[in-house]
């Protein structure tokens, strides 16, 4: 656990920084998970650079959310390495660790506070103390309600600012949930399925907004949606049976005749259910 | 410049005086604080200035009577606090409320000194009964009126810190959390009434003459009381009015909606729902404190597991999630008891459990559901979350 001298958690701001002088933020190398003797995760290796945005695909079981997981810290492996920059080995922290260390997770199903509003839920999610009596006695600072500010203008919402977020549509809630990650000021967001359930508009506008993101962060998207994925990616990692299978550019990934064949199927673009 | 400021500015423009702008700048916490003044007012007035017999008088049995019901009023506060607020349903918060009960109850049976049955100056009767030579060590000290007031709130607060620590750390929840808080109020019951536990067993402890030098007979001192439950119940109101409104409470509603996520944001959320049950707690051992001297007896009868359940259940009929709601509903309900069962008392429990089924089918959001409605033209209730983020 990593602490500070006074034996409260230490925030991502102040916490241990990741090493990226190699370019890399994110390293995965022959990570297995088993479950009952089935292999979700076989010897994968993965390295994600700082400030770009990578796509995972595959169909159901290749082992995304697993991997999203392992990251986070949910699921512990059965081997291998994950390292946060060159130095922070991340198997050895839990879930709020893994947080505030700077790594965000967007949920497959939105999670957001339904009972607050948009303001509070970003409000809470701001790095910063997390500890019992700096939250009793919070007040916000200009400079907190500017950030505010411009996180919903990021992700879209300013005039549902004080709407309750429970009576935000499905798009919405996404978006929330990606402006909450964006609030704890992460260096990695991982962002599981972020189009499933929206129109094409919105789906048009998340596109925007995660393009948008990378650079100051380095993005990793899991999507069933192969337009969505085209018109996002740069760089694509295809997962099959818990290993990669293929990696590169999305017109390198649908010339790859061993992609075609396990995943993209006959038809060329079978992405839609995976 | 950021745009939740200006939203905020524009729902406040300055508006000529008028009756309806005066209600808008009241907040819950004054309406609620003003009409427990007013009505702490009335009943003194009216108990003190008009005699007997006359239509406004306020018998020293209603006195007592009233401040009974504010007694419980804030412990429907201690019990919304974690329910509504947390999500957590205790089903044990009797034991917290009885624990400060007999807090209350030593240092009163330490205030009657050798005019008790036996006449022995150091020892209350029941231990004189018990053929006991000298005071248990866990009554050194009860005599002080600082010392029971510090217990009043130890005593639970601990209880809680423990229970809590042990169950919240290791993430139980749910009608198991329910069940174990059952299961300890039931258990404190069944050690209080022992004998041997050094607390009067069975008969509990009554038969108390002053508190604080003052005779508990004299109705005075029984409309000090009632007064001083009010102050309590104000006071209590406005801490727990401070709580849901910072910065914490919305971590605990988060917390009751979306644990998962409140940790992935980085909070730790055992911590605050132990907190929040050990100051809930505290409110609750509060109440019995000033519950003891107004009805002159505390016994292990308290803990039993119906009363915590009927707790619940002002606050269910209350409505979750207000504070406000939850004296009404203790209020309302009490009085209701009080009435029903001097006419049908075998009936009350089919009329309690009639009642709960229907607020819960006609009124999910209790008797405090239907004031927002009432209010809306008077606009008391509007623009509350902006103010609060200006």
């Amino acid at each position: 656990m990593i602490i500070d001298k006074t034996g409260s958690p230490l925030t991502a701001t102040e916490n241990i920084k990741p090493d990226t002088r190699h370019g890399v933020i994110l390293y995965v190398e022959d990570v297995s998970v088993s479950f009952d003797g089935f292999k979700a995760l076989n010897d994968l290796n993965l390295y994600i650079n700082d400030g770009e945005l990578r796509c995972l695909i595959g169909a159901n079981g290749a082992g995304k959310t697993t991997l999203m997981d392992v990251i986070t810290g949910k699921i512990r492996p059965d081997k291998g390495v994950v390292n946060f920059g060159q130095q922070v080995n991340l198997l050895q922290l839990d879930e709020s660790e893994i947080a505030m260390a700077g790594i965000g997770r967007k949920f497959q199903k939105p999670t957001v506070f339904e009972a607050l509003t948009v303001f509070e839920n970003i409000e809470l999610s701001l790095a910063g103390d997390k500890s019992i009596w700096t939250s009793l006695f919070h007040k916000l600072t200009g400079e907190q309600k500017d950030r505010i500010g411009e996180i919903l203008q990021t992700i879209g919402l300013v005039k549902e600012a004080y709407y309750l977020a429970g009576r935000l549509s499905h798009g919405q809630k996404q978006w929330l949930e990606i402006g909450m990650l964006l609030a704890a000021e992460p260096r990695v967001l991982l962002v599981d399925e972020p189009v499933a359930g929206m129109t094409g508009q919105e789906t048009e506008r998340t596109a925007e907004l995660l393009t948008s993101l990378a650079g100051k962060h380095s993005v990793v998207v899991v999507e069933h949606d192969m337009a969505f994925v085209r018109s996002i990616a740069k760089q694509v990692t295809v997962l099959h049976q818990g290993s990669v299978l293929a990696e590169g550019t999305m017109s390198e990934i649908q010339s790859n005749p061993e992609v075609i064949k396990v995943y993209l199927g006959e038809d060329g673009d079978a992405g839609e259910k995976g | 410049m950021t745009n939740s400021t200006e939203i905020s500015n524009s729902d406040t423009p300055m508006q000529s005086f008028s009756l309806q702008n005066l209600f808008k700048t009241l907040s819950h916490l004054h309406v609620v604080v003003g009409t427990l003044f007013i009505a702490t007012l009335y009943v003194t007035v009216c108990n003190l200035f008009f005699s007997e017999g006359s239509l406004l008088h306020v018998s020293d049995y209603t006195v007592s009577l009233f401040g009974k019901y504010l007694c419980y009023a804030l412990l429907a506060l201690a019990v919304d606090l974690v329910w509504g607020y947390c999500g957590i349903l205790s089903l044990g918060h009797g034991a917290f409320f009885t624990l400060g009960g007999y807090a209350m109850g030593m240092y009163l049976m330490r205030q009657i000194g050798d005019r008790g049955v036996y006449g022995n100056p150091d020892l209350p009767d029941f231990m004189v009964f018990l053929s006991w030579t000298e005071l248990p060590w866990f009554w050194a000290g009860s005599s002080s009126i600082v010392w029971m007031i510090a217990m009043v709130f130890i005593g639970p607060g601990l209880l809680a810190y423990v229970f809590g620590s042990m169950a919240f750390r290791s993430r139980v929840s749910g009608v198991y959390l329910s069940i174990m808080t059952q299961a300890m109020t039931y258990a404190l019951m069944l050690a209080f009434f022992r004998n041997e536990m050094g607390f009067g067993g069975n008969n509990g402890l009554t038969d108390f003459k002053e508190i604080a030098g003052f005779s508990l007979q004299d109705p005075n001192t029984k409309l000090a009381l009632f007064v001083i439950t009010a102050i309590a119940l104000a006071i209590g109101y406005w801490v727990s009015n401070y709580i849901v409104n910072s910065k914490m409470g919305r971590v605990i509603t988060a917390t009751r909606d979306a644990e998962s996520r409140i940790r992935f944001v980085g909070f730790r959320p055992e911590h605050y729902k132990v907190w929040i049950f050990v100051v809930s707690a505290m409110l609750a051992g509060v109440a019995g404190a000033l519950y003891v001297p107004q009805v002159g007896i505390i016994n292990p009868g308290e803990f039993s597991p119906l009363n915590s359940i009927e707790m619940v259940i002002w606050v269910a009929i209350g409505g979750r999630c207000t504070l406000y709601g939850a004296i009404i509903g203790a209020i309302v309900v009490s009085y209701a008891k009080t009435r029903f069962t001097a006419i049908m008392p075998e009936a009350w429990l089919f009329a309690l459990g009639g009642l709960f089924v229907l607020v819960t089918l006609l009124l999910p959001k209790g008797i405090a559901g239907l004031l927002p409605n009432l209010f809306d033209k008077l606009s008391i209730f509007q623009d509350e979350k902006v103010k609060k983020n200006t």
